[in-house]
C-alpha cells in the first residue's frame, strides 16, 4: 500500500522565459538583474539560483506573493516547465535529463498534483475523476475503483461518487482534487496553491484534512501558498521566494524569530507567534529538581503551553521530550512574553 | 488614353489559348486518371447505393418507425419526435416520400463522410499552427467558391451521377465540422490539460480523455452545421444528376411550376427541421453535466 515520500533536491535552478533564455544564464549568474534582463534583452527572469533540499516525508512550503515564481518552481519538479539550467533530483534521479517516455512514467508513478483551480474533468463524475491517474497507468478497472472509493471516503466525500464537479462546492471539488492525487499513491504530492481559492473557514478545514492524512501517508509534499499563516501551519520547512529568488528558508519558527530582511520582517509582524514558537525555544535550563505541576511537551506551541499552564493555575511547568524526560523549565512570563514580543527570546 | 478608359487586359488570342491549354490539360488528366479515380470512389458508391436502396425499398411504416426511434434516442423529447413523424406523414401524403428518402439517404451518407474525413483534419489543425495556416485558406475557398464552379471539374472527372454529386456535397458541407473541431479542441481549458499532463497522459490519452470530450459540444455544433449545408447542397447537386427532392425543384424552375417548387421546397424545410432539432437536442444532452450547478 501507501508509498512513503522520497527526497527532492533542487540544485542551481535557473529559469529565463524567452526564446533565447539559455544565452543569458551566465549573465544572470554574473549578477544581471531581473529589470536589466527584461529591459535590454526582453527576457523574463523566472527563477534564479534556486537550491532547496526537501527531506523525504516532510511538507515543504514555498511561499511568495504573485509573480514571485512559486508556481513556476513547483512545475519544475514534474517538469511541466523545462528549466533553463540546473538539476531537479527526485530520489536521486535527475528529472531534467529524462526523455519524453521516462518523464511520462515518472509523472505517472512518482508525482501527483493538486491545482489551485481544481482542474477536474467536468464531464466525469467524482469517481471517474478520482480514478484518472490509475486509468492512465492502465490498471484494471476494479482496482482503480477500489482505490478511488477508499480515498473518496478518506477525504469525506462518500455518497458523492456519482456527482459531477459542477454539483459540488469549491471545498468539495478540491477534496476531489486531493482524492485524485492520493489515489495515484505517488511518493510526491505537489500542491499548487491548492487551498487558495477556498473560503477561509474551508481552507483551515482542508489544512486539517491534509495534516491528518500526512500523519499516515508520509508523502513528500511540496505546498505552494501566498498565505504565511497557511505556510506556518503546514510547513515542516518553509522557503520564501521573491522575484524568483529564495530569500530565506528554514522552519516556521526560524523564519518568525529571525527574519532575514525587512521584507520578511514586515510579513511576519502580523503572525500569531503563539502558534509558531515552540516550548523548547523559551524554556530555561533545568536547575535542580523540576517543578511540580503539569509536564508539557517541548514541541508544543506556546499557545497550547499557555492554555495548559493557566488551566492548571501554575506559573512554572516542566518541559519534557517525547519520552517524558525533563528538558527544561517553562515560566509563564517567558511564554507570554515570547508570544507578544517581536524580539527573539534572549536565551535562545 | 485608351488604357485609362478600359482596363488593359491580356489579348483575346492568348487568353483563349490559356483557357484551352488548362482545359485540355485537365481533360488529358481526366482521360488518364478518370477510371482510377472512379475505382477509388467505389466503396463510397457502394455505401450510397445500399443506403438509398434500404431507404426506398423498405416499407414506409418501418422507415417511419426507424426515423422516429432515432429522433427519440437523439433528443429524448416527445415534442420533437411527434413533430418529426407528423412532418414525414404530411410529406408522404403529398406523394413526395420516395424523393424525400433519396434526399435523406444522400444527406446521411455525405454527413457521415464529412464527419469521418473532417474530424481527423480538424484534430490535425488543432495540434499544429502550421497545419492550421495551411488548411484555413483552403476552407475559405471551399466556402466562398460558388458551388456551381466546382461541379464542373467533378463532372469532367466522374461524369454525371450520385458519386460526383456526393463529392460536391461533401466539399461544400465539410468546412464547418473541420473548423469547429479545430476550435473546440483549441478552446479546451488549459488548466485541465495541464492536469492531464501532470498525471502522465500520453498524447492519445489526452485527446481521448480530455480534448475530445470537452470539445464535443462545439464539434456537435459543427456536425449540425454540416448537416444543414449538406441538405442545401443536395438540391443544387440535382443539376448533376443527384436524385431526390432537388429534381422536381429543378423541373419547377425550368417550367415555372410554382406549386411543385413550393411543395418540394417545403419538404426540404421539413426534413431540415427534423435533422436540426434532433441533432441540437442530442448536442445539448451531451452537456447534461454542465446544467446542474452548485448554488
Amino acid at each position: 500500500m501507501a508509498e512513503h515520500g522520497i527526497p527532492i533536491e533542487v540544485r542551481d535552478l535557473y529559469k529565463i522565459f524567452g526564446p533565447r533564455g539559455a544565452d543569458f544564464v551566465d549573465a544572470v549568474r554574473a549578477g544581471m538583474s531581473k529589470a536589466e534582463l527584461n529591459e535590454k534583452h526582453g527576457h523574463v527572469l523566472g527563477l534564479k539560483d534556486i537550491n532547496i533540499r526537501m527531506p523525504a516525508g516532510g511538507i515543504q512550503v514555498v511561499m511568495g506573493l504573485s509573480g514571485s515564481g512559486k508556481s513556476t518552481l513547483i512545475r519544475h519538479i514534474n517538469r511541466l516547465i523545462d528549466p533553463t539550467a540546473g538539476e531537479v533530483l527526485v530520489g536521486g534521479e535527475d528529472v531534467v535529463r529524462m526523455d519524453a517516455r521516462q518523464l511520462r512514467e515518472f509523472r505517472r508513478h512518482k508525482t501527483a498534483m493538486v491545482f489551485q483551480k481544481f482542474a477536474l474533468l467536468p464531464h466525469r463524475t467524482v469517481l471517474e475523476n478520482t480514478v484518472y491517474g490509475l486509468e492512465i497507468q492502465g490498471l484494471p478497472r476494479s482496482r482503480q475503483e477500489e482505490e478511488a472509493r477508499r480515498w473518496i471516503d478518506r477525504v469525506g466525500l462518500s455518497g458523492f461518487e456519482n456527482h459531477y464537479p459542477n454539483q459540488l462546492s469549491g471545498g468539495m471539488q478540491q477534496r476531489v482534487g486531493l482524492a485524485r492525487a492520493l489515489t495515484n499513491d505517488a511518493p510526491i504530492l505537489l500542491m499548487d496553491e491548492a487551498f487558495s481559492a477556498l473560503d477561509p473557514l474551508i481552507r483551515v478545514d482542508m489544512q486539517t484534512v491534509l495534516l491528518d492524512l500526512q500523519k499516515e501517508i508520509r508523502k513528500t509534499i511540496v505546498f505552494i501558498t501566498h498565505d504565511l499563516d497557511e505556510a506556518l501551519r503546514l510547513g515542516d520547512r518553509i522557503a520564501i521566494l521573491r522575484d524568483g529568488e529564495i530569500i530565506q528558508q528554514g522552519t516556521g519558527q526560524e523564519i518568525v524569530l529571525r527574519p532575514a530582511d525587512d521584507y520578511i520582517t514586515s510579513f511576519v509582524a502580523e503572525v500569531n507567534r503563539g502558534r509558531v514558537i515552540l516550548a523548547r525555544t523559551v524554556m530555561r535550563p533545568l536547575a535542580g529538581e523540576p517543578p511540580a505541576g503539569p509536564s508539557i511537551g517541548a514541541d508544543e506551541v506556546l499557545e497550547t503551553v499557555a492554555r495548559t499552564m493557566t488551566g492548571a493555575s501554575v506559573s512554572q511547568a516542566c518541559a519534557v521530550d517525547a519520552a517524558g524526560k525533563p528538558l527544561g523549565i517553562l515560566d509563564i512570563h517567558d511564554v507570554i512574553g515570547a508570544m507578544v514580543s517581536t524580539q527573539a527570546p534572549q536565551h535562545v | 488614353m485608351e488604357w485609362f478608359m478600359s482596363f488593359p487586359h491580356l489579348d483575346n488570342g492568348s487568353l483563349t489559348a490559356l483557357k484551352k491549354a488548362i482545359d485540355s490539360g485537365f481533360r488529358d488528366f481526366t482521360r488518364a486518371w478518370g477510371g482510377a479515380i472512379e475505382t477509388f470512389f467505389d466503396p463510397v458508391k457502394w455505401f450510397l447505393i445500399h443506403t438509398e436502396r434500404f431507404m426506398t425499398t423498405t416499407p414506409w411504416p418501418i422507415v417511419l418507425g426507424l426515423i422516429a426511434a432515432l429522433v427519440w434516442f437523439a433528443s429524448r423529447s416527445w415534442r420533437i419526435t411527434l413533430g418529426s413523424v407528423a412532418t414525414l406523414l404530411v410529406i408522404g401524403f403529398f406523394d413526395m416520400w420516395d424523393d424525400t428518402m433519396k434526399t435523406i439517404s444522400m444527406t446521411f451518407v455525405s454527413t457521415v463522410l464529412s464527419i469521418v474525413i473532417g474530424i481527423p483534419i480538424g484534430i490535425a489543425m488543432s495540434r499544429s499552427n502550421r497545419v492550421q495556416a495551411l488548411i484555413s485558406p483552403v476552407l475559405d475557398v471551399m466556402q466562398t467558391m460558388p458551388s456551381f464552379v466546382y461541379l464542373i471539374p467533378v463532372v469532367m472527372l466522374l461524369g454525371i451521377g450520385k458519386v460526383p454529386g456526393l463529392i460536391a456535397v461533401v466539399i461544400y458541407a465539410i468546412p464547418p465540422i473541420i473548423r469547429l473541431t479545430n476550435l473546440g479542441i483549441r478552446l479546451v481549458d488549459k488548466d485541465v490539460l495541464e492536469a492531464a499532463d501532470a498525471f502522465g497522459s500520453s498524447g492519445w490519452q489526452k485527446l481521448r480523455n480530455v480534448q475530445m470530450p470537452l470539445a464535443l459540444p462545439t464539434i456537435m455544433a459543427g456536425i449540425n452545421q454540416t448537416i444543414m449545408m449538406a441538405l442545401a447542397m443536395v438540391v443544387v447537386a440535382s443539376m448533376i444528376g443527384v436524385q431526390g427532392l432537388g429534381q422536381p425543384v429543378l423541373k419547377a424552375i425550368a417550367n415555372q411550376y410554382f406549386t411543385l417548387g413550393v411543395f418540394n421546397g417545403l419538404a426540404i424545410v421539413g426534413i431540415a427541421m427534423i435533422f436540426d432539432r434532433a441533432s441540437q437536442a442530442y448536442g445539448k444532452r451531451l452537456q447534461k453535466h454542465q446544467e446542474v450547478v452548485h448554488g
